[in-house]
């Protein structure tokens, strides 16, 4: 934990309000403020007690304080720094490291989940069950989303119409396995758009999930082993449609200590970047767009998504209040702290419910996932997709 | 004596609601404040007032002093814990409870943040006027204990001016109801920017004003900070009112450049934040004058929406936090002068500064002459911060000389008591303690803020001795 970073820190509190732990439970030591005073007190010599290192595991890493932080206090880095000392240093119990193993030997490896495809349909029977047994395997039961049949992309997918630009594009792990028509429906919403799309088939976790759990040995390794596959591909530009994967990518350079030799963008940036030569054809829907915080807050990407979907002929696009606070989804978070991440499940379930939209856009299969969820609990189910899915439809002149 | 109260308070709070773990306790040691830190003895998390009531009863059962904190973003110290006391904090007690239009009130408990109050109403056209530059963060139980300001105080007034009630849990441990419509004293007014010493608001009963028909925010950028200091006093002496004018010196600027690009116009020696607002025709009328008046800016910038409202506003609210951007410490200060005596303390404060080799970046609400001077210096380097605290005590020193006060908006708290003398007599000074003391006997609530000593009854240990002063001379009575 750099000193240096924790002391541009001026106590000033307007952290405070965005954060989501702070929204439930009001308590110093799970905000922004009262989690970087601990940071502050373990560098001056107190050693991290189970107390210090839950508060840790209680930030969901969404970086809405990092927004709102008028010092520039990069706490992104001072909580991936401070995870990687509790991972050292903090010996948890016993039922907490057989879950946290579970999660990072399975989660980062796209050909492990596939194993599961076939027992999917089980889990939202089992999930009482489990949540008995664990909380944690009763949220990934849960949570779990029904899954379509495997789509697989070739290597290359040609522009149509004239090409404009050859691009990269990353197929994530959890979005690959369990959200295939995200992906397919990104590829052609590319090619649609004058692009080649260069699909690398050895590509695998980015490493956002461990990058975000101080696991660093695995971060690095499977981050370099994303470079690898882009870098043989030669293409300069890779395109990310998952909010966790594209913040973590762009910050490969302070991961590694050397920038990757092609430039990381979000879907949606570089759709508005580009320019629009596709046709819109009517969507007449009613839209609630959901800021995924690893888009928003990590990427700063706020108005992209929304001019791409305000842009569709008869779609109406409606604000969810409280968009900055963070869904409970994280990552892994809504697995490891499936009682806070309930919680804040809700509360963005309420948010979603007041407007009345029928369509739940967001740019992140977690955040949808877990939204999707809570809407479900709370009796009002509603539908979701991929900014990428409306905007296939759109170009495509189907329905959604 | 501690180990018994904790064992009471457990018995009376839900177990969560009273941290005694050290590291969790010192998360508590300061507020925005952070020049004065103590370790709270333990901290409360009460969720209801009868429960704030049962930890003050508590308390008083044991002779074992509180202090109460909302969101912690104090500037004074005024939240600053006592290691042998109890912390009771507020933000736990968030709910709007009522929200009565027609009567243009709100009822809210004091953890609600003073903008949600505004957020809960803006759709109806309501808002709640005072507005202090935290205002997303800090709680409206704080406001009240500060009798917080704003910048568009100079037009609407203080937190005092837009509070109806206060449900109180008094420094004895009884909840009670204080009422601007009460006949006889107005113990409200006395309570509100009391500090803490006369106890804890637990509900507070808010005025809504109707948010006005036009609304115009100028800002003018010039090349100096005596002319942005001419062209307030030349607003003011034509009439105007504007609901706020602001200033920022070159410093600020810059900061908040760093901070939060606000694209403030390039090589300003001070730029002025105008908002002019009211009914349509007379903004209008207001504006053409004001245009004239700053004639001799360089640039004047006219926001044409509320994006563009929201980022003039954006520079000037994040200034001081921004600061940290370009030192790695400060001190903030709260002075008030006469706004004729402008540009001669702001003269002297530039001396001051190039005297001690310490930056001073000038934030201040020009219109009613209260200055935020932002005292920079590294906390690493030594005798720094000595000398950093010299000219913030040299700064305040002027202001009393010109005929202003120590303190604005942020409250006297525990950095300012020590210059309380400067402006009051001793027999000024017994006298408010006289009034503490109907209060707070026993000297309990909020000890050691606002004045200087332990004098009279006020302070812990022991309770006033022999007859006051005034009593005896028999200008006063007590009961």
């Amino acid at each position: 934990m750099d000193p240096k970073l924790i002391n541009d820190c001026v106590h000033c509190g307007f952290c405070l309000p965005t954060c989501p732990t702070y929204a439930l439970w009001g308590e110093e030591m799970d905000s922004p403020r009262g989690r970087i005073h601990l940071m502050k007190q373990h560098v001056e010599g107190t050693p991290i007690t189970p107390e210090m290192a839950g508060h840790f595991d209680a930030c969901l890493g969404c970086m809405a304080c990092v927004t709102a932080c008028p010092s520039g206090v990069r706490y992104d880095r001072l909580i991936e720094q401070t995870r990687v000392e509790v991972e050292r240093q903090h010996v948890r119990e016993p039922h907490d490291r057989a879950v946290r193993g579970l999660v990072f030997s399975l989660f980062p490896y796209p050909r492990r989940l596939r194993l599961l495809r076939p027992t999917m349909w089980l889990a939202e029977r089992m999930a009482p069950f489990l949540t008995r047994a664990n909380p944690s395997l009763g949220a990934m039961a849960t949570l779990a989303p029904r899954v379509r049949h495997r789509q697989r992309l070739p290597r290359l997918v040609r522009a149509r119409g004239e090409r404009r630009a050859t691009v990269g594009m990353l197929l994530g792990c959890v979005q690959r396995e369990f959200f295939p028509q995200v992906n397919a429906a990104t590829a052609r919403v590319l090619a649609l758009e004058g692009c080649d799309v260069v699909v690398p088939p050895e590509q695998g976790c980015c490493g956002a999930l461990s990058v975000h759990s101080g696991r660093d040995g695995q971060a690095r390794r499977l981050a370099s082993r994303t470079i690898r596959a882009f870098e043989r591909a030669g293409v300069d530009t890779v395109v990310v449609n998952a909010a966790g994967c594209g913040s973590s990518m762009k910050e490969y350079g302070e991961l590694l200590g050397h920038e990757p030799p092609f430039r990381v963008v979000d879907l949606s940036e570089y759709l508005a970047e580009l320019g629009p030569v596709a046709k819109r054809h009517p969507l007449p829907l009613t839209v609630a767009y959901h800021d995924a915080c690893h888009l928003a807050h990590a990427q700063g990407v706020r108005a992209q998504p929304r001019e791409l979907l305000s842009a569709i002929p008869e779609l109406e696009l409606r604000e969810i209040p409280e968009s900055a606070i963070c869904c409970g989804s994280a990552g892994t978070y809504n697995l490891l702290q499936p009682e806070a991440a309930r919680d804040l499940g809700d509360r963005k379930a309420r948010a979603v419910g007041t407007t009345g939209a029928e369509l739940l856009v967001s740019a992140n299969p977690g955040c949808t996932m877990q939204i999707a969820a809570a809407m479900r609990r709370g009796g009002s189910a509603i539908r979701v997709a991929h900014t990428a899915e409306v905007l296939d439809a759109s170009l495509r002149g189907v329905t959604l | 004596m501690m180990d018994t109260l904790v064992a009471a308070l457990r018995s009376v709070l839900p177990a969560d609601s009273v941290i005694t773990d050290p590291v969790r306790l010192r998360t508590y040691e300061c507020d925005g404040l952070t020049y004065h830190r103590a370790t709270p003895g333990v901290v409360v998390l009460p969720g209801t007032a009868e429960q704030v009531a049962q930890v003050v009863r508590l308390c008083n059962e044991h002779g074992v002093p509180f202090v109460a904190r909302g969101s912690g973003t104090g500037l004074s110290g005024g939240a600053l814990p006592r290691e042998d006391g109890v912390l009771i904090v507020t933000s736990k007690m968030r709910a709007v409870l009522e929200i009565d239009l027609a009567n243009r009130r709100a009822v809210v408990e004091p953890g609600v943040t003073n903008l949600a109050i505004t957020e809960a109403v803006r759709d109806q056209g309501y808002y709640y006027a005072p507005d202090p530059s935290s205002q997303q963060v800090c709680s409206i139980g704080g406001n009240v204990a500060e009798n917080s300001g704003g910048a568009h105080c100079l037009k609407y007034g203080f937190t005092v001016n837009h509070v109806e009630a206060c449900e109180i849990v008094t420094p004895d441990g009884d909840l009670v109801t204080l009422d601007r419509m009460d006949p006889g004293y107005d113990l409200l007014g006395a309570f509100i920017g009391s500090e803490g010493t006369l106890g804890i608001a637990t509900k507070i009963t808010v005025r809504l004003s109707r948010a006005p028909e036009a609304v115009t925010t100028v800002l003018a950028a010039f090349e100096s900070i005596e002319q942005g200091g001419q062209a307030v006093s030349a607003i003011i002496g034509a009439g105007i009112v504007p609901a706020a004018i602001e200033m920022m010196d070159a410093l600020a600027i810059e900061a908040a450049e760093a901070a939060v690009a606000c694209s403030y116009p390039e090589g300003a020696g001070a730029v002025l934040i105008v908002e002019l607002d009211g009914p349509a025709a007379e903004v209008e009328l207001q504006f053409a004058r004001l245009r004239q008046i700053c004639a001799n800016a360089f640039e004047l910038r006219v926001a044409a929406d509320a994006a563009e409202r929201a980022a003039i506003w954006k520079g000037r609210k994040s200034a001081f936090a921004a600061v940290g951007r370009i030192s790695p410490a400060y001190i903030v200060q709260d002075g008030v002068v006469p706004r004729t005596s402008l540009p001669a303390v702001l003269a002297a404060i530039d001396r001051l500064s190039a005297e001690h080799g310490i930056r001073v970046a000038n934030v201040f609400h020009a219109g009613d002459g209260n200055l935020h001077p932002l005292v920079l210096f590294d906390d690493e380097e030594p005798g720094a911060g000595e000398r950093a605290e010299v000219v913030s005590g040299a700064i305040l020193d002027l202001c009393v000389e010109h005929g202003g006060s120590i303190t604005g908006e942020h409250g006297v708290g525990v950095d300012k008591a020590r210059y309380m003398p400067k402006m009051f007599s001793a027999d000024d000074l017994d006298t408010m303690q006289l009034v503490r003391c109907a209060f707070d006997p026993r000297g309990l609530a909020n000890p050691g803020k606002v004045f200087p000593t332990p004098r009279l009854c006020g302070e812990v240990p022991g309770v006033r001795k022999g007859v006051h002063p005034l009593v005896e001379s028999g200008k006063a009575e007590q009961f």
